[in-house]
């Protein structure tokens, strides 16, 4: 497969873990955050932790949109789909994601929702046109790289005039999350940040200049596959060796400074911020995720069906939220690994094959043994 | 007056409730549709069972397996064929002879006859070829919307030579771990046909009957300890449930994995990952680490092992984990599969 | 974040649509995210969608960026 199976060669991921064990300091011991949970997955994956020297460390992000869902808002797409009786539309990711009352969308469905699973938001729109007789919800979450899918799916709605498609959208924006970690009260030491690779391709290198700017954290957008990865950690070591604090960006071939523009019009013709909005681990954040904007509100399911959130805690073991903002490792929760597994999830962090715990648990646990 | 039964309209006619009910519809449809086209000398008898020789020296067999595949028609063969695979690759895995099948039809009120005789001629073919022929079945019909169309279940009966044990239990630490060929095959056919995936790919789903492979590596002289095919699940499933069983770990490289580029390119559209795709026509085979390039040399002079290979080897692990090097250099645990393999966004 | 592969574009379709080719898997996805895709590019494809088209030049220059720093010399001095 071109431009995937080169960015996966063994002989080249030998050679940059080489220069990355010649450019690390043997004095120094380096923390770097990878945000993005499409990373998390793919060091996991493929090992790559076993080609980096003892003193560089990846500390887990929050960016996995499944994983900083509150139960809150499975719970709202839930009761539309068992009280309100829609055709409740939701990507793979989110259906094992555990609710209230033990349910997730999974075991909604088989208690007699119709919940069912897309791949893509114009399926939704699809099923939406093929049943004019129901009403369908698109449970639309995901960082920046989706949110412009779910902006063409609610124009294509409009145009065709759906008067039985609508939106539950709990889209959320990276810089706000990655400020929460930088302003967290808690000190945790991260010396740089690995940048996210399809979100950027959408909003550019940018945005991420603040946190270079004023927390003095150097960040590195690297691409999707392991090589990326692996020079992403070596661009950020010889940063922080040099005294730098900059932006820089491994995936040149499909990231630039300002990003899609056209991607990011649309996503602002049909969405605006919401004031506040709650994130799972993070707490509530200002500015950081989107509603529809008024001109849409017709395709906003919140205000169709009056459907508000309410807030619900995590179990009270569950350490979640911690494990998302870099604090602890899913060793240290409690229930990692005996109540909460991929089978029986507890937190949302071990649904998602990007989540912390889960991408630990199935692919890395035989190093705790 | 002379008895005249109109032909079943094959063309335009539908599964009936009646088709179910034990009366003169139901066994209209058994003779024609059904013992006609299997064609052997037990359905012809249409009597409640077959009567069939004790097979001599030796123990039995038995496996069953339930078909509730979706689509029922796909690349490379259909729910018929497959139920006939299936079971016989139970059976044969076992190290028995596979020597009879029974087929129970579960019906939909509305299926399409048609596609009924579609169905049964595929089954009738592949137990011919197979030389495993359906001797006995049952027809049931459910109300429109209780059921998929169809569902099957299929059972076997095989003889396993005096002398010969295969079981999972028997991997002992320095094995020689095999596959028979690419990885993940019928998963992505089935997915390919699948609606709101629609991808096209010529991936055509592996169904086969094993037991002539299976038949050529016992003989070969190899040890074999352990013989199963990987089927939902995919590989990944198959190597715990030994590991488990025989209360070892493994180490499998994943250079060495056969995959067919172009499942491998459907399974990166959607996320998924090979190992854990469904395979209905490959074997696993751990045998002693000395007779591992024996049973490769054999394994690859049979047209459904040409693409077979040493993938990992067996050890101590008190853990029972499946290891796996990367191709990257890295190493990862190839874990059970969790739930259903669901196609990712992220 | 997000899966999203590259893959070429092998045929234009009506409205925005497009058909991509990954290693001789098929699908068809839509276009409207991105401007002037031809036949032949490769775009970066996320639940349907194309997200941005792949720079084929800037892809090579990563390789060889790679290929290079493996056969650096290791010497003590690299600092």
């Amino acid at each position: 497969m071109k431009y995937i199976d080169e960015f996966r060669d063994g002989a080249l991921a030998q050679g940059l873990s080489e220069a990355i064990r010649r450019e690390a300091k043997p004095e120094r011991h380096y923390h770097f955050m990878e945000f993005c949970g499409g990373h998390t997955h793919a060091i996991s994956r493929y090992g790559v932790t076993d080609l980096l020297p003892g003193n560089v460390e990846m500390i887990h992000g929050p960016g996995c949109p499944v994983c900083v869902l509150p139960i809150g808002r499975v719970d709202q797409a839930i009761r539309l789909a068992l009280e309100n009786d829609v055709i409740l539309c939701a990507y793979g990711d989110c259906l094992r994601v555990p609710a209230s009352g033990g349910l997730s969308l999974l075991r909604a469905k088989a208690t007699g929702g119709d919940i069912r699973m897309v791949y893509s938001s114009a399926d939704a729109v699809e099923l939406a046109r093929k049943h004019p007789d129901r009403q369908v919800v698109f449970f639309a979450i995901g960082f920046e790289t989706t949110t412009p899918p779910t902006a063409v799916a609610i124009k294509q709605a409009a145009a065709l005039g759906l008067k039985n498609f609508s939106v539950l959208c709990c889209h959320v924006l990276t810089p706000p999350a990655m400020m929460a970690i930088l302003n967290a009260p808690e000190r945790i030491a991260i010396e740089g940040f690995v940048g996210p690779a399809h979100v950027s391709t959408v909003i550019g290198s940018r945005p991420y200049e603040p946190f270079a700017q004023q927390y003095g954290k150097p960040v590195v957008i690297a691409g999707f596959e392991p090589l990326d990865v692996l020079q992403a950690i070596r661009m950020l070591i010889r940063q922080v060796n040099d005294g730098r604090a900059e932006v820089e960006n491994e995936f040149t071939r499909a990231v630039d400074r300002d990003g899609n523009r056209k991607a990011q019009a649309l996503v602002d013709e049909v969405f605006e911020l919401r004031e506040t909005f709650e994130w799972r681990g993070l707490g509530v954040l200002p500015h950081s995720a989107l509603r529809l904007r008024p001109a849409f509100a017709e395709f906003d399911a919140e205000l169709r069906f009056a459907s508000e959130y309410q807030a619900v805690d995590d179990h009270k073991s569950c350490e979640c939220a911690a494990i998302l903002r870099g604090l602890k490792r899913p060793v240290e929760c409690k229930l990692f690994g005996n109540v909460c597994t991929p089978e029986n999830p507890v937190g949302s962090c071990m649904v998602s094959s990007e989540g912390a715990c889960a991408a630990h648990y199935t692919y890395g646990r035989y190093r705790d043994a | 007056m002379r008895d005249y039964t109109r032909p079943l309209d094959l063309k335009n006619g539908r599964v009936e409730m009646a088709h179910g009910a034990g009366g003169r519809a139901m066994a209209h449809l058994i003779e024609e549709l059904f013992a006609r086209r299997l064609g052997n000398e037990w359905l012809a008898q249409g009597d409640d069972g077959a009567v069939l020789p004790a097979p001599g020296e030796g123990r039995l067999v038995m496996a069953t397996d339930s078909h509730v595949v979706s689509p029922l028609f796909f690349p490379g063969g259909d729910i018929g064929c497959l139920s006939v695979h299936g079971t016989i690759n139970d059976v044969a895995v076992m190290g028995a002879k596979p020597l009879w099948l029974s087929a129970a039809f579960i019906l939909e009120e509305g299926f399409p006859l048609i596609d009924l005789a579609r169905i049964v001629d595929s089954m009738a073919l592949a137990a011919r070829q197979a030389g495993v022929p359906v001797v006995t079945g049952d027809t049931k019909v459910v109300e429109r919307g209780n059921g998929d169309g169809v569902f099957i279940t299929t059972t076997g009966v095989g003889l396993l030579p005096v002398g010969r044990e295969l079981s999972g239990r028997w991997a002992q630490p320095g094995d020689a771990i095999l596959v028979s060929g690419t990885l993940g095959d019928h998963g992505m056919a089935i997915m390919a046909g699948r609606d709101n995936l629609g991808f096209e790919s010529p991936i055509v789903s592996d169904t086969a009957a094993l037991h002539g492979l299976i038949d050529a590596l016992l003989e070969c002289g190899a040890d074999i300890h352990v013989l199963r095919d990987p089927t939902r699940g995919g590989l990944a499933t198959t190597l715990n449930e030994i590991a488990r069983q025989s209360s070892v770990g493994m180490m499998i490289q994943e250079k060495a994995l056969p995959i067919n580029p172009l499942v491998a390119a459907a399974c990166e559209f959607l996320g998924l990952d090979p190992l854990y795709v469904a395979n209905e026509g490959k074997l696993v085979a751990i045998c002693a680490q000395n007779d591992a390039e024996m049973l490769l040399v054999t394994m690859r002079k049979h047209p459904l092992g040409a693409d077979g290979a040493i993938i990992g080897s067996v050890h101590e692990d008190p853990h029972h984990f499946v290891q796996m090097a990367t191709a990257l250099g890295g190493k990862r645990i190839v874990d059970w599969l969790t739930g259903d393999q669901l196609p990712r966004i992220c | 974040m997000c899966l999203a592969i590259p893959a070429q574009v092998v045929e234009l379709r009506e409205g925005d649509n497009a058909v991509v080719d990954l290693a001789g898997v098929r699908k068809e996805i839509s276009l409207a995210l991105v401007d002037r895709v031809a036949v032949g590019d490769y775009v970066i494809v996320h639940v349907g969608y194309a997200l941005n088209k792949l720079d084929p030049e800037e892809a090579a220059k990563t390789l060889a960026l790679f290929a290079e720093i493996g056969q650096l010399d290791a010497s003590p001095t690299v600092h």
